[in-house]
């Protein structure tokens, strides 16, 4: 035998492997580089709002009774879209991954994806022209029946556009992102855990419960952050369908609405300057931390599901 | 609660394939059955078809009569859910439920049976089960962990006790060893052994050594090629099949010569 032994030692690394590494590593970087660009430069825009004399912030009464009602704007809409939107999106993910017939379910997945994709100015419009008007008549009912309950103590909106309809519209838009996630998620149950639960005697639904939820859970939690994430900084939607005219209101039904975030910056940015524009960049900060803290929130939860799973 | 099982001249469908071909088998109370054969035999189909788990696969259908006492569980009007809860099953790969502890796994039969338990009763038929499994001494301490925390061996014990838990009329086991190392083999063994005082025990094996050290009665499955149906080649008291069988098909595959 005439062959050596390749020699073992010394890394000799091939140049694929070498920029593979770099690239990979060099964009792993430019995101945190982004995500700090952004940071600063909304810190460093906000300044002048942060440390204004408070008379000279908008309403006059400084920049937390500014932000305050657009914040709770904010969250009470995505809230509500979510209790709205979470159920059903993991209803229907449900119905497509386990209890469809493939035909049908092949078919409705896709049309799901579809609306996923349609743009959010449509679905204002949508929401405008036809939803809130169609909404009128259960303001009223509402405001009859249930007005003892302060959310619908109140004059109904004869428009339609109030705390509600914003809130459904975005529920109806994030519903597509939260199901198609909680679909893909579904699927991919391992089929051993499934024939477990089938083995024992359970009903589809009972199967179900034992061992496809307890597999998604994390999934849809995670999918259900992604569609808040969305609710929270939804702007066209919001802008078209709210009325914003007024404070921290609970109730849901009458036409004196705070506006979002988002919807605060884009009806007032056009026009503004100087210290209104630092006021609305502050506001572009507050959805920021917002945003960022409600992904860390999911990521924390869905951690600590899969530490409790294994 | 063990019970006889008669199957007769039973066709397993999956949509217009013809898996399974006219298999009449007898399978005894209080015994082992093993069957055996090459894979694609359509053996695992066969078992799977003795509680309905083969339904779980769009299209699944069969011809015949398979009769556990007396009813014939593809008769009208029975519920596959039901068959399952009266015929228990152990599946290849260990699948306890991840999410839930030793102690859940174990009623996650009963839950489904009936909702609401006394925590006593719940807690006897625990022990009992797990007792019953050859598991408890290991995972007394311990229920309230999760069962994926187990090694593979125990698992599967743990899957077995979740299975007998509802104290089913027969056990069906698919290749329950294969995916375990030679001492928990011998471990589910020799439970085995023990459990078909109480139980009708069907298993599927792909080793000849357990068919013939475990079972009481052997049924070989073969197939002629690929696209044909399997069929039960032969069916007799284990030792005549691995020392004398009958068919010449059966005697070179138990002994090796195969193909």
């Amino acid at each position: 035998m005439t062959t050596t032994t390749p020699a073992l030692t010394g890394s000799r690394r091939r140049p694929g492997d070498k920029i593979f590494s770099g690239t990979a590593a060099a964009s792993a970087v430019l995101i945190l580089l982004i995500l700090a660009g952004v940071g600063l430069f909304l810190l460093a825009e906000a300044y002048p709002a942060l440390v204004a004399p408070s008379e000279d912030i908008e309403g006059g009464r400084g920049l937390v009774l500014y932000l305050w009602p657009i914040l709770f704007g904010t969250l009470i809409t995505s809230i509500i879209a979510m209790v709205v939107a979470v159920p059903v999106a993991v209803g229907i993910a449900l119905f497509i991954s386990h209890y469809a017939p493939r035909r049908l379910s092949q078919g409705l997945g896709y049309t799901i994806d579809l609306l996923a994709a349609v743009p959010s100015i449509v679905y204002g419009f949508w929401g405008v022209q036809v939803f809130a008007l169609a909404l009128v008549p259960l303001y009223q009912w509402l405001e009859e029946n249930l007005g003892w309950i302060p959310l619908f103590a109140g004059p109904a909106s004869t428009t339609g556009k109030t705390i509600l309809t914003a809130s459904l519209v975005l529920a109806v838009m994030i519903l597509p992102i939260i199901s198609a996630l909680s679909r893909e998620v579904f699927l991919q149950t391992p089929r051993l855990h499934e024939e477990a639960a089938m083995a024992l005697g359970a009903t589809r639904w009972e199967m179900i419960k034992y061992a496809v939820i307890p597999y998604g859970r994390s999934g849809v939690v995670s999918a259900s952050m992604l569609g808040l994430g969305r609710a929270l900084g939804e702007t066209m939607a919001v802008t078209l369908v709210l009325s914003a005219s007024g404070g921290v209101s609970f109730n849901l039904i009458n036409s004196g609405n705070p506006p979002t975030l988002a919807a605060e910056i884009a009806l007032n940015f056009p026009e503004a300057t100087g210290l209104r524009l630092s006021e609305l960049i502050t506001a572009g900060l507050l959805l920021f931390l917002l945003t960022f803290a409600v992904n860390f929130a999911a990521r924390a939860l869905v951690t600590r599901q899969k530490g409790g799973s294994t | 609660m063990s019970r006889q099982i008669d199957v007769s001249d039973l066709d397993i469908y999956y949509g217009s394939f013809l898996a399974v071909e006219k298999v009449t088998m007898e399978i005894k109370p209080r015994s082992i059955t093993a069957l055996i054969g090459p894979s694609g035999c359509g053996k695992s189909t066969f078992l799977r078809s003795l509680n309905r788990m083969h339904e779980v696969i769009p299209g699944a259908r069969v011809e015949g009569k398979v009769v556990l006492d007396g009813q014939d569980l593809y008769g009208p009007g029975v519920d596959p859910v039901a068959v399952r809860r009266s015929v228990g099953m152990v599946f290849q790969n260990p699948n306890p439920f991840p999410t839930m502890s030793i102690y859940d796994n174990v009623l996650a039969g009963m839950r489904l049976n009936n909702k609401r338990m006394k925590r006593a009763d719940a807690d006897e038929v625990v022990e009992q089960s797990l007792r019953g499994a050859n598991l408890w001494n290991e995972v007394k301490d311990r229920l309230d962990r999760p069962g994926a925390g187990l090694s593979g061996g125990q698992q599967q014990r743990l899957c077995i006790a979740r299975a007998i838990a509802v104290q089913p009329q027969v056990l069906l086991m698919d290749e329950p060893c294969s995916a375990l190392d030679p001492i928990s083999t011998l471990a589910i063994e020799d439970l085995m052994g023990e459990l078909k005082k109480e139980y009708t025990i069907v298993i599927v094996t792909h080793n000849m050594q357990q068919a013939s050290r475990v079972s009481d009665r052997t049924g070989f499955f073969n197939i002629e090629g690929t696209g044909k149906p399997g069929k039960l080649v032969e069916m007799d008291a284990t030792d005549t099949i691995f020392s004398n069988p009958s068919v010449k098909a059966t005697e070179d595959y138990v002994s090796g010569r195969f193909g």
